[in-house]
């Protein structure tokens, strides 16, 4: 555990650092917007991502809705921003979305979360569902049309912000009290139980944190975006934040980071190949599934003891 | 003495079958009770009644504590853990995947919340109470001889080790009633005398009363200073050891009939 630097000042460091060369190359004109709509999904989907790994992976709550939570970010960030188009707009249009996004988790979560597995998933799929066809019909959310002319309130900083502050936070809440509940439930609910942790009111807490920073993603995808829909939110788009979560493995935060660069890169490079694109995307997911059946990183986390690891040292005991 | 534990007529039945029938018993504070029968007697099932996983079809459950009366049929099991009931599996329910110290450090946080805002921020807050928590489950750990074994996953711990991190993890909870189901099942000899030694130990040290379900009659005739019997969900005898052990309708339980009897 003793080290020479503290983990968190080499952990600020290297996110400085990252956010300045990224910043320095697109001042430099190195990247173009085209990489950087890249980019911006990329950060978009790591949020998405870790907040459902946190229902997901480390509750054990197989969720099919985070589509829905991302919808309410995306429209309420959209409709306050059409109308005040400043930037305080757009950060209380962001909170807001995903405040209003943790309000409709709770709201469902408390009757569904007391079923388990397959049925759950299919509650929260029902629920996803809803949200669509609410904006679909609503009249202030202009129907299947959608709303157009959101302004761009989105550059790279805020972008960086959000998505280090949201993995970060989520991170943080995973290892505290609340947090350790809810692995415990997922490995074993009867003992989780057993132990003082109440189990209905943990689930329904990740269920909320969940869709928070599930409705924060969808307020940055609005306010880069100019553009939604409510197709944009339907059943696909949480199939695909589910592909990345279990790509990552389900309970590793860094693997959905990871799995979420990792799979928007393929899919940018597949980008040339239209025609074989998403038979070489599902031949790329069987081939990782089948031979890494428990996701990239499994429930381990990237960090920096893994270095050392790697870093051949004296191992105790081993030949 | 004072009674800490009144079961009153109680029942759980799971369609037509009945499961518990009629079940009366009382613990009084100190003690330390077996609660033995055959298999499929409804042993566990007293347990699980006791700890709220299924609510009693009739008759009820009165724990004791202090002043307070907590009436334990139909309470949740996590409120009945807050209440001081703690308890161990038959099957042993570890938190597999994680350490040790995680297993114990899970319960012993229930008694030390904190709210979300220190929780996301790690506020000096959260790394004080981090701290106690884990001193205190490390303190735990040394107490139950398993503190070289810290940061080792649950699931690579011997069958015996298991079971005694379930029991630290149920004492972290720090329960006045500690149900106790098989703990020395799968265990040798040695595994089991050191056991016993170790549960009068903690029953001592920590003022605990003690309830548990064993089919090691060594260890059920050693310390356990009353017994119940259960069969088919009924009582059939209860009383000190040495009764139990020449009660006809214990050994008829046991054995069977003979033949001649029928």
């Amino acid at each position: 555990m003793n080290t020479r630097f503290p983990s968190w000042l080499i952990k600020v460091v290297a996110l400085l650092m990252t956010y300045l060369i990224v910043f320095a190359l697109i001042s430099a004109g190195a990247i173009d917007d085209y990489v950087l709509i890249t980019m911006v999904t990329i950060c978009i989907n790591i949020i998405l991502a870790t907040s459902l790994n946190l229902i997901t992976g480390f509750t054990g709550q197989f969720s099919l809705g985070h589509a829905g939570f991302m919808a309410i970010g995306a429209y309420t960030t959209a409709l306050i921003t059409m109308r005040f188009p400043s930037i305080w707009a757009f950060l209380g249009g962001v909170l807001l979305g995903a405040i209003i996004a943790a309000i409709v988790g709770f709201l469902i979560g408390l009757p569904t979360l007391r079923l388990r597995g397959d049925y759950l998933a299919i509650a929260t799929l029902g629920m996803a569902e809803i949200i669509r066809v609410l904006l679909l019909n609503f009249e202030f959310t202009n129907g299947a049309a959608g709303l157009s002319g959101i302004p761009r309130n989105v550059d790279w900083t805020w972008l960086f912000v959000f998505t280090a502050g949201s993995v970060l936070l989520i991170s943080n809440f995973l290892k505290s009290i609340p947090g350790r509940d809810l692995i415990a439930i997922r490995e074993d609910e009867i003992a989780a139980s057993s132990i003082g942790i109440n189990a209905v009111r943990a689930k329904t807490l990740a269920f909320v944190v969940g869709a928070f920073f599930g409705g924060l993603a969808g307020g940055l995808y609005s306010a880069y975006f100019y553009f939604i829909k409510p197709d944009l939110f339907g059943f696909l788009k949480s199939i695909d934040i589910l592909i990345i979560v279990v790509l990552g493995g389900l309970g590793s935060l860094s693997g959905s980071v990871i799995a979420a660069i990792l799979l928007a890169l393929i899919s940018t490079w597949l980008q040339d190949f239209p025609e074989m694109r998403m038979i070489i995307y599902g031949l790329i997911l069987v081939v990782i599934m089948v031979f890494r059946p428990q996701g990239l990183l499994g429930d381990r986390e990237l960090s920096m003891d893994t270095f050392k690891r790697i870093v051949p040292r004296r191992r105790k005991g081993t030949s | 003495m004072k009674e800490i534990l009144t079961l009153n007529q109680l029942s759980l039945s799971f369609g037509g079958l009945a499961a518990v029938s009629n079940l009366d018993l009382t613990l009084t504070e100190g003690e330390l009770v077996g609660l033995i029968g055959p298999n499929g007697a409804g042993k566990t099932t007293v347990f699980n009644l006791l700890t709220g996983v299924y609510p009693p079809s009739s008759g009820t459950i009165e724990f004791h504590r202090g002043e307070a009366v907590h009436k334990l049929g139909g309470m949740k099991p996590h409120a009945i853990c807050r209440a001081g009931v703690g308890r161990t599996f038959q099957n042993i329910r570890l938190f597999r995947t994680l350490s040790v110290l995680d297993n114990v450090m899970i319960a012993q946080a229930q008694r030390m919340r904190y709210g979300l805002v220190p929780s996301f921020l790690h506020t000096p807050k959260h790394k004080r109470t981090e701290q106690k928590i884990r001193e205190e489950s490390m303190e735990l750990l040394r107490i139950m001889d398993l503190a070289d074994k810290a940061g080792e996953l649950a699931q690579n711990m011997s069958y015996g080790e298991q079971r005694r991190l379930e029991i630290a993890r149920a004492m972290a909870t720090q329960p006045v009633l500690l149900l106790l189901d098989e703990p020395a099942a799968g265990m040798n000899p040695a595994e089991t005398a050191q056991l016993t030694e170790l549960i009068s130990w903690l029953r001592k040290e920590f003022t605990l009363t003690i309830l548990l379900i064993e089919h090691d009659m060594s260890l059920v005739m050693n310390i356990c200073e009353r017994i119940y019997v259960l069969d088919h969900g009924l009582l059939i005898a209860s009383g000190t050891a040495s009764k139990i052990q020449h009660n006809p309708a214990v050994i008829t339980a046991y054995l069977g009939e003979e033949v001649g009897d029928a």
